[in-house]
């Protein structure tokens, strides 16, 4: 046990990591459900949160919230704009508004609202966008996020967060209520891998290093995350010692986190669920580039749009499994200076 | 100047009017940039909210309890900066500054920067659904405030407006009143040849608000619909407020270039002159 290099995973899933049913066996449920029981949760403790949706609440599990506390919830009906707007307004006058619709238009539909409406008076306003990613396999493109991370980091100020599983969903949803200003969360709609243990330390800036390791580091975050662990016992296997890091929050990024692995293991690949341009790949490049250029390979969504699939067949099609993180761990590794 | 008498006659709000268009004109010369047209057209309406309607607190502008004002056509913010200064929400002595460098008001209103200023506005289309949401928090928190939101007829071409007004009627938010500043033109040219919005005043009615059309100029006519409307009961109420753009300055008056042009210094003291005639006249 002592030699255990895994943190805060469970241990019934780190027994598992290893065998090739793994998704079958592991307990698996989307980060929106997880999103939708916590906001009950902090709805009957804290009567300032309103919860507003846009027609996609019986999606999001949001309609719970509606049930039990129908004076604070508010259906906008399918139009994302006003919803935004709306929940601005309502944020000026001290409620604390999560505002949940799917990441396309969360990111793109009302990007102005966001933008000029939420972000730039800073108001306290919580966007919870569910479909983030390919996730949303079987809708195919039109419902699949795959720059939300990308275009939200672009904002001054945001606050972006990307949750690998549901207990730290849980703790990300809990932190973004308690923090003061806007915050960007974004959720899974396909069941991911109840990965953490309750002491999974959430902060929200702050990475975990979630496996321990010295030949390389993988950087991932959300549904990536999982993938990530998987590909680094595959390598062990092989005698190759990977660090995996759970970089939930995408902004502000955790760059100390980030140049300590770099110095202390000289070889980064990064992890995302989102267009390689301007998510996670590339804000750790940045941080590289400008401080200590270290061998790296950006594991992502291509130049390209998915398709409709079912999940795990479809991130596979596009890059994103244990097999390619695998590749890309050995491709630094080749380049690496001995 | 002497302390003011609020709520304002009608006579006294006429003599603000002047006093606010006075400002706007001198504010937008030494800025060297703005949009006189729209901040003319929609004086008459902000000074009776301002000075007559409004419950408000220039010692305490984030008073919990205030009526809300949004500009949702933040481009004539001037009209906005000059009823603030002048009802004391801050210095007059900001309004030379408008654009400058450091100031606190910026080209398009910030209400992180400026006392009074509820919203922050200026992309189009976002005010009425702010004041959507604030109408809604005020229900919640069961205050008695109410929410005013000046929009434009150009800015009704933004999808985001008719959003807005179906969850008006939804949720029968007669704590919240729109005031649409109709001087039939817009950045490129007459909203009529742009992308006509009429029948107007039939839409909001069709939308289910309760449709007032006046003369957005004659204060006879504006105090009693915004006192009709703060009361009326059951559904949003619209004003609709037939106004001409570049309203008080003969030159400016329904004259597209206007929109956003700063007058220089000589037409500057050509339109102080006029207002100034007119306002005496009276």
């Amino acid at each position: 046990m002592s030699n255990n290099p895994y943190r805060f995973v469970r241990p019934e899933v780190v027994a598992i990591l290893s065998s090739k049913d793994f998704f079958k066996r592991v307990e698996s449920k989307p980060t929106r459900a997880s999103y939708a029981e916590t906001i009950l949760a902090i709805g009957e403790k804290d009567s300032r949160v309103v919860v507003l949706d846009a027609d996609v609440s019986k999606s999001i599990g949001t309609n719970k919230f509606a049930e039990k506390f129908p004076e604070r919830s508010f259906n906008f009906g399918i139009a994302e704009q006003n919803m935004f707007a709306a929940a601005a307004g309502m944020a000026t006058t001290g409620m604390i508004p999560f505002a949940s619709t799917y990441a396309v238009f969360a990111s793109m539909r009302a990007l102005d609202m966001v933008r000029n409406s939420i972000h730039y008076p800073r108001l306290n306003v919580k966007i919870a966008a569910s479909h983030s990613g390919i996730t949303p396999g079987p809708d195919g493109v039109t419902h699949q996020g795959q720059e939300d991370l990308s275009i939200m980091r672009s904002i001054a100020g945001s606050t972006v967060i990307a949750p690998a599983d549901p207990i730290s969903t849980k703790l990300a949803v809990w932190a973004a209520a308690e923090f003061q200003g806007p915050v960007y969360l974004s959720f899974t709609r396909d069941p991911v891998p109840v990965i953490y243990g309750p002491d999974f330390p959430f902060t929200i800036g702050k990475a975990v290093v979630v496996r321990e390791g010295k030949d390389a580091a993988i950087i991932a975050n959300r549904d990536l995350v999982i993938q990530s662990l998987l590909a680094a016992e595959h390598l062990a296997a092989s005698g190759i010692d990977v660090r995996v890091i759970d970089c939930h929050t995408i902004k502000p990024l955790d760059i100390d986190m980030i140049l300590q692995a770099a110095e202390e293991t000289g070889a980064i690949v990064t992890a995302e669920n989102n267009i390689i341009y301007g998510g996670l790949g590339s804000a750790v490049a940045e941080v590289l580039a400008e401080n200590r250029p270290t061998v790296m390979k950006r594991v992502g969504v291509q130049d390209t749009f998915a398709e409709s699939g079912p999940y795990h067949e479809l991130i596979d099609k596009y890059g994103l499994s244990a097999r390619h993180i695998v590749a890309a761990v050995k491709e630094v590794l080749k380049r690496k200076q001995p | 100047m002497s302390q003011l008498q609020i709520p304002m006659s009608v006579v006294d709000l006429k003599k603000m009017a002047a006093t606010i268009r006075c400002d706007i004109i001198e504010m937008i010369c030494t800025a060297s940039a703005g949009h006189p047209g729209g901040s003319l057209s929609a004086t008459d309406l902000v000074t009776a909210l301002y000075f007559r309607l409004m419950r408000i607190d220039p010692a305490n502008p984030r008073w919990p309890e205030r009526d809300r004002f949004i500009l949702s056509k933040g481009h004539a913010c001037p009209v906005w900066y000059s009823a603030l200064a002048e009802r004391g929400f801050f210095d007059k002595s900001h309004l030379g500054t408008l654009r400058r460098l450091g100031s606190i008001l910026q080209g398009h209103p910030d209400m992180n920067k400026v006392p009074g200023i509820d919203m922050t506005t200026g992309s189009l289309g976002h005010g009425l659904s702010v004041g959507i949401g604030m109408a809604l928090a005020g229900r919640l928190q069961k205050k008695d405030y109410h929410v005013w939101v000046v929009i434009g007829d150009g800015e009704s071409q933004e999808g985001s407006v008719w959003e807005a007004a179906m969850a008006g009627t939804k949720w029968k938010l007669d704590n919240l009143t729109a005031i649409l500043d109709r001087n039939n033109l817009q950045n490129d040219s007459y909203v009529d040849e742009i992308m006509p919005i009429e029948p107007v005043a039939d839409k909001w009615r069709a939308f289910g608000w309760n449709t007032v059309e006046i003369d957005g100029h004659r204060m006879e006519e504006i105090v009693p619909a915004l006192e009709g409307a703060k009361t009326f009961k059951g559904v949003p109420t619209i004003i609709i407020a037939n106004t001409v753009k570049g309203k008080g300055v003969s030159y400016m008056e329904n004259v597209c270039e206007w929109h956003g042009k700063a007058p220089c210094r000589e037409e500057a003291d050509r339109a102080l002159e006029e207002i100034r005639r007119c306002s005496c006249e009276q």
